[in-house]
């Protein structure tokens, strides 16, 4: 908090130097020239707590941020509603570049379907999305279940008595789990837990048959899991022999997308070399290579196809809200 | 001996210095109300970057030992838990600084930090692997148990009526729904307030609870905040050292709890330390004294409270599962860091591992000179600080302390209205713990009931899997046991007492 309070204050310092230059120049106050940018720290604000795969990322992307613009990318959090808190304040934040949120889906999505969260999904002024974690469906290595049929058959013939951990309700993997129950006209007990620590915990504790993760989880705890399948387009490189899940004939892609959004009065320009930056760190080797052996899989959405980008998923999930009661 | 040398590594002039650079910074961080030891150590992880492995490792560990200790001094000298785990210290510490004794029960959670600490350790060290495996154990049914086995403290932890105890643990409980709901994603009590979304948390209200009443109280009444020592004297540690001695039993056995709860992913150390609080007043001849200034209160929570940082290492590193909110910071770090938790940790990694390890003894070692030290310091600057200072620097503390818990404004007014209403109420009787109490297990224990439902159903007897699992029928009989002790006693004394008066 000291470190905030300081920031601020250079900030504050930096700003009012600013003036007093343009002042003692008597030209125009014109704002910050897009090429100067950024010229001073930029706060990425984190809507979920410290430890958690929004974190995990964005600490990634901390350390090429600093060495593209040689300002810092100072990461807070602001947790509470599963992102809600956040994403209901940022357009009231400062719109100067230097404020930007982490943005999750399908969460920005769906949480406005039900009731209010505070926020609207198009209220959110996303310019990059980077990565996602492809869903996966995980077991134990001592599980019955060695192929995905095997566990689907296990589903038709006892309905409702497999159970299968995930995490939150209306989540990214709740809906994974809806959507492999219509897909293969299945019935499993979903029991949703807090955050994917607790849900691989009741996996490894054999409190559950499976969970519904992501490709991270089975890279993290890749000594005691194996997957079935993963909901990715093409089989994950760290993970050659697990098939897809349209390989299998099960037409599913989708994870949990991660990406960077603005207050929305931000300025296009700035808002245009955000995006710039964050594609230049999603093309970085080193980056690329690191993000890999954690299990997630880039992605890069520049800001100008953001916005085909949301309409598409927000078609896809639109579906599933429906077939899930969520809208009517 | 391979495993001592890595052990050794930890004594390079670099790694000892960022161990006390680490301590001390935790130990300032942990005494301010409202920045946990998970901000110190999440503000701490940027900078461990640029370092090798178990240099940033060293640091970490240092920095959560030290706020975990400091979060005491706050709790003695101005009655608000530091971090959620000192929250059972207030019970005794600041009584005691209020008759003068402050030094003392400083020192004595500086000595039961460092041995707490030392046990923790010493677990990671031994017992991780097979203590791994009885983490696992614990499903959500066990969960749900051990949050009534919670609830039942409410009569150790509630100073008079048990009545108002259970008024105070059910505000707790009904707090505790505010928000979305984890299960079902229901949005509850929020009266169309997007700010109550995030439900209300758990450190505001603990700084609410507890720090507002005593500002309060400092205020409206014309005498000193704490009673000055009549002589100079230094920090009474020979006097510590020999309360030590009598209370080893006790420190052995806090400790012993704080690693087990540890180990659980989900308690944590506040829970652990309220165990051990209602343990240590369980077993004492003198449980009459507890919450009125007993050395044996402030041995038992803050034993425990260190004992939980080397405990929690025990998931995080064996199964990649966080043991505390802090350890889930620091395996977000390793994991930027390319480093894999799991067995590797203890064989092809075991250099890094062994010299973090290393790393956590040398740490818990130096917070003992560093604690008396800062100890003092802070003891005396409290018992000096004129009247008209302290309150606005604490209120502002306060204020400062909770906005920064997640940057949200509007949990600065729910800790002053929680603060309002809990020195109205603790007017009347019903005091705080019991109210925190209820909003730290509320969420556990049903998160525990509907998943153990879902499952039962799943299973097809909901009975069998809430009373049919060995462990969970070794919680139930806890359970028992505890609510039954309270009554027994009871009955014991008054008829002794009218055994007394026959003759």
């Amino acid at each position: 908090m000291r470190k905030t309070t300081q920031l601020k204050t250079t900030r504050l310092g930096v700003l009012v130097a600013g003036m007093l230059t343009t002042l003692a120049l008597s030209g125009p106050a014109v704002a910050e020239s897009v090429e100067s940018y950024p010229s001073q720290n930029v706060q990425y604000i984190i809507p979920f707590g410290p430890g958690g795969e929004s974190d995990i990322s964005a600490r990634m992307q901390q350390q090429y941020f600093e060495e593209i613009t040689s300002q810092q990318l100072i990461i807070q959090y602001m947790p509470g509603g599963g992102g809600a808190v956040g994403w209901s304040q940022l357009n009231g934040m400062d719109a100067d570049g230097y404020t930007i949120m982490g943005t999750n889906l399908p969460h920005i999505i769906l949480k406005p379907m039900g009731k209010d969260p505070g926020f609207k999904t198009q209220d959110l002024k996303n310019f990059f999305f980077f990565h996602y974690s492809p869903d996966a469906l995980i077991v134990r290595n001592d599980s019955p279940y060695k192929t995905l049929e095997d566990f689907i058959a296990a589903a038709k013939e006892a309905p409702g008595s497999i159970t299968v951990s995930g995490s939150g309700t209306q989540s990214a993997n709740d809906i994974a789990n809806r959507r492999l129950e219509s897909l293969a006209d299945i019935k499993t007990t979903y029991i949703p837990f807090k955050g994917t620590g607790a849900s691989v915990t009741a996996l490894l504790g054999g409190q559950v048959a499976a969970e519904w993760g992501y490709t991270t989880v089975a890279a993290n705890h890749h000594d005691k899991v194996r997957m079935l399948a993963v909901a990715s387009e093409k089989r994950h490189p760290l993970f050659p022999d697990v098939p897809t899940f349209q390989e299998l004939g099960y037409d599913m892609t989708g994870g949990a997308y991660r990406g960077m959004a603005v207050p929305k009065d931000t300025p296009e320009d700035v808002t245009m070399k955000l995006s710039n930056i964050f594609s230049q760190i999603n093309a970085n080797p080193e980056f690329r290579q690191k993000m890999k052996e954690l299990g997630f899989v880039l992605i890069d959405v520049p800001y100008p196809e953001v916005e085909e980008f949301m309409a598409k998923q927000q078609a896809a999930y639109e579906k599933v809200a429906r077939d899930m009661g969520i809208i009517d | 001996m391979e495993i001592l040398g890595f052990m050794a590594d930890a004594l390079s002039p670099i790694n000892l210095l960022l161990a006390v650079l680490g301590v001390a910074a935790g130990i300032v961080i942990g005494a301010l109300p409202g920045l946990s030891a998970t901000m110190a150590v999440a503000v701490l992880v940027p900078v461990t970057f640029g370092m090798p492995t178990e240099m940033a490792l060293i640091m970490l560990g240092a920095i959560y030992t030290g706020a975990i200790y400091g979060g005491s001094y706050a709790a003695i000298l101005i009655n608000t838990p530091g971090t959620p785990s000192a929250i059972a210290t207030t019970f005794d510490g600041y009584p005691m600084a209020r008759r003068g004794d402050g030094d003392l029960a400083v020192t004595l959670s500086t000595l039961s930090s460092v041995i707490g600490g030392l046990v923790g350790a010493v677990a990671l060290l031994t017992l991780a692997p097979l203590l791994a495996q009885i983490a696992l154990k614990f499903g959500p049914v066990e969960y749900f148990w051990l949050a009534i086995f919670g609830l039942t403290m409410i009569s150790a932890l509630s100073e008079g009526s048990i009545l108002k105890g259970f008024i105070g643990a059910g505000f707790g409980l009904l707090l505790s729904t505010v928000g979305v709901s984890v299960i079902g994603a229901d949005i509850r009590y929020t009266f169309g307030s997007q700010f109550l979304l995030g439900g209300v948390e758990i450190i505001s209200a603990l700084i609410g609870l507890y720090c507002v009443p005593v500002l309060i109280d400092l205020v409206a009444t014309p005498s000193a905040h704490l009673k000055p020592p009549e002589q100079k004297r230094g920090m009474r540690l020979a006097e510590g050292v020999g309360l030590m001695c009598k209370g080893k039993f006790n420190a052995l056995r806090s400790s012993v709890i704080g690693v087990v709860v540890a180990i659980m992913p989900g308690a944590g150390g506040s829970i652990a330390s309220l165990v051990s609080y209602s343990e240590a007043r369980r077993a004492s001849p003198h449980s009459e004294r507890f919450g009125h200034g007993e050395p044996d209160g402030v041995i038992a929570t803050e034993t425990t409270n260190n004992a939980v940082v080397g405990g929690g290492f025990i998931p995080t590193f064996v199964l990649g599962i966080p043991g505390t909110p802090p350890d889930a910071v620091i395996l977000g770090a390793l994991l930027v860091q390319g480093f894999r938790t799991g067995p590797e940790m203890f064989t092809t990694n075991a250099q890094v591992t062994y010299t973090f390890i290393g790393g956590l003894f040398i740490a818990t070692l130096v917070m003992l000179p560093l604690g008396l030290l800062i100890g003092r310091y802070a003891f005396k600057s409290i018992v000096s600080i004129p009247k008209a200072l302290l309150v606005p620097s604490i209120a502002f503390m306060t204020i400062i302390g909770t906005y920064a818990i997640r940057n949200n404004p509007f949990d600065v007014v729910v800790m002053v209205v929680l603060g309002v209403l809990g020195w109205v109420l603790s007017r009347y009787g019903i005091k705080p713990s019991p109210i925190v109490l209820g909003l730290i297990l509320g969420p556990i224990a049903e998160q525990g009931f509907v998943q153990g439902y879902l499952m039962g159903n799943a299973s097809g007897s909901v009975m069998a899997i809430f009373f049919g699992r060995p462990l969970s029928l070794a919680i139930i009989a806890l359970i028992l046991i505890s609510v039954a002790y309270p009554l027994w006693r009871a009955g014991r004394g008054r008829s002794s007492k009218e055994a007394a008066h026959e003759h």
